[in-house]
């Protein structure tokens, strides 16, 4: 017994080692898994507010850029408006409601949650994004993210005033994707080497793509509504060994300077993933 | 200011120049990431024990790893090279004079080349690590070559730099402050 006290102090400051070295370890394995305790929940909001102070700094410098994508988002929306395509003869009253249910009867299936970005980062490998929006006030985990330009990322953890999103400059992040023109899907990740480019896998060669094509989201992903942007297709690569092309794509999103977000929630998505994840029973 | 004070400063210091300066820099290419947080414990005083400043070290490396989004990814280099410190300052100087009298590793206390030594190891050693634990995840050889030459090789100029711009005065250590 006292050899092995003094075995344990003579070799205590190894141990001490190999145990914080385990500790971090472990921890890094298991971020993804047990991301929920407690301990993340507080170091989030700390971390948040004072990403937030900074931000309010940054935000002072760029509101010029800020300014312009909004401005630019709002002649979209307004180009959208039922007043934009007016007829001769019209009858129909426009009234702006967030009703579950419209007097035609359509479901309201995406709400969209405006959010301010409170800290970016680009120059990882696995980069993510704090919202100023959480639980309290509406935020989801898997939540869709999109700016004003196209899309962003994913919510992955919330806590109760801010929201972690993972980027789409994520070495984990894949997102359902198609050509505007023809509709072929493909995968849309990122390979980690520069912040203006992601890549889209899995477009068959059938596909007439050309540089400067529009990619859209899918209407296979949850998370975003279809079609809005990812980017623009800006080299073409032909993968020999398959039948399937390899594009650059340019995103839409300038993720150097964004400033605002906006969560998406799909209202009607949990019905959808229930069914899908009963075991099927077709005998 | 004593040393507490000083060193918990830097501690502040250190994490929000990394992560709302540097990470902050639209990234040259993928190999190339400005990082000089680490130089935290490189500075730290001769007179912590070892359990001590490993212990110091996790907590840093866990609070910048919260900022960055990533826990764990940092702990892990900054641990390994608090472990590996007191190792290579006993080898590289005459320990009974230096850190008797002497508070902290610096050109002044350590001389040019001891010290150039010891920066240049830690960095290459942490850098190895954290490069080593994100090829884990994604494998890709010349990733980890080139990003760890690469990284090594900024971080040094921003140590160099550092040292140029806040040079410290290697204050000789009196009876009077010796009170252990």
């Amino acid at each position: 017994m006292r050899n092995i006290i003094a075995f344990i102090r003579h070799f205590f400051n190894l141990f001490l080692f190999l145990i914080l070295m385990g500790i971090s370890l472990a921890i890094l394995i298991n971020y993804n898994q047990t991301y929920q305790v407690v301990f993340s929940n507080i170091a989030n909001e700390t971390t948040g507010k004072v990403g937030a102070r900074y931000n309010a700094v940054e935000y002072y410098f760029r509101l010029k850029k800020t300014n312009e994508a909004l401005v630019a988002e709002n002649a979209e929306l307004r180009g959208l408006l039922k007043q934009s395509f007016e007829g001769p003869d019209t009858s129909s009253i426009i009234k702006i409601d967030s009703l579950l249910k419209d007097t035609l009867g359509r479901v309201r299936k995406f709400q969209f949650l405006p959010a301010k970005v409170v800290n970016n980062n680009i120059s990882d490998q696995n980069n993510y994004i704090t919202l100023y929006r959480g639980a309290k006030q509406g935020a989801k985990k898997e939540m869709g993210v999109i700016g004003p330009q196209g899309i962003v990322g994913k919510v992955i953890d919330t806590s109760n005033n801010y929201c972690r999103v993972m980027s789409l400059l994520n070495r984990n992040s894949k997102v359902s994707a198609m050509l505007k023109k023809g509709f072929y899907t493909g995968l849309v990740d990122w390979d980690g080497k520069d912040p203006r480019y992601v890549t889209m896998h899995n477009v068959p060669k059938s596909a007439k793509v050309k540089v400067g094509d529009s990619v859209l989201t899918s209407n296979l992903s949850g998370s975003y509504p279809p079609g809005i942007m990812i980017g623009t297709v800006a080299a073409i690569k032909g993968d020999p060994s398959s039948g399937f092309f390899e594009l650059k794509v340019k995103t839409s999103t300038d993720f150097y300077s964004i400033q605002y977000a906006y969560l998406v929630d799909n209202m009607i998505w949990t019905e959808q993933k229930q069914l899908e994840a009963k075991t099927p029973k077709d005998k | 200011m004593t040393n507490l004070l000083r060193n918990i400063i830097r501690f502040a210091l250190f994490i929000l120049v990394q992560v709302f300066v540097f990470n902050k820099v639209p990234p040259v290419h993928e190999f190339v990431k400005p990082y000089i947080y680490f130089l935290f414990i490189i500075w730290l005083p001769f007179t912590i024990g070892r359990a001590p400043l490993m212990l110091i070290a996790f907590i840093f490396g866990l609070t910048y790893d919260y900022f960055s989004g990533t826990p764990g990814l940092h702990t892990a280099p900054c641990v390994f090279i608090a472990y590996l410190r007191p190792f290579l300052l006993n080898l590289l100087i005459p320990q009974e004079t230096t850190q008797l009298s002497f508070a902290e590793p610096s050109v002044k206390s350590m001389g040019w080349g001891s010290y150039a030594t010891y920066v240049l190891i830690l960095t290459f050693l942490h850098i190895a690590l954290l490069v080593f634990i994100e090829w884990m995840e994604f494998g890709d050889f010349l990733f980890f070559i080139g990003k760890v030459t690469a990284t090594t090789a900024l971080s040094l100029i921003l140590i160099f730099i550092a040292e140029m711009l806040f040079p410290r005065k290697g204050k000789y250590r009196t009876n009077a402050g010796f009170s252990q």
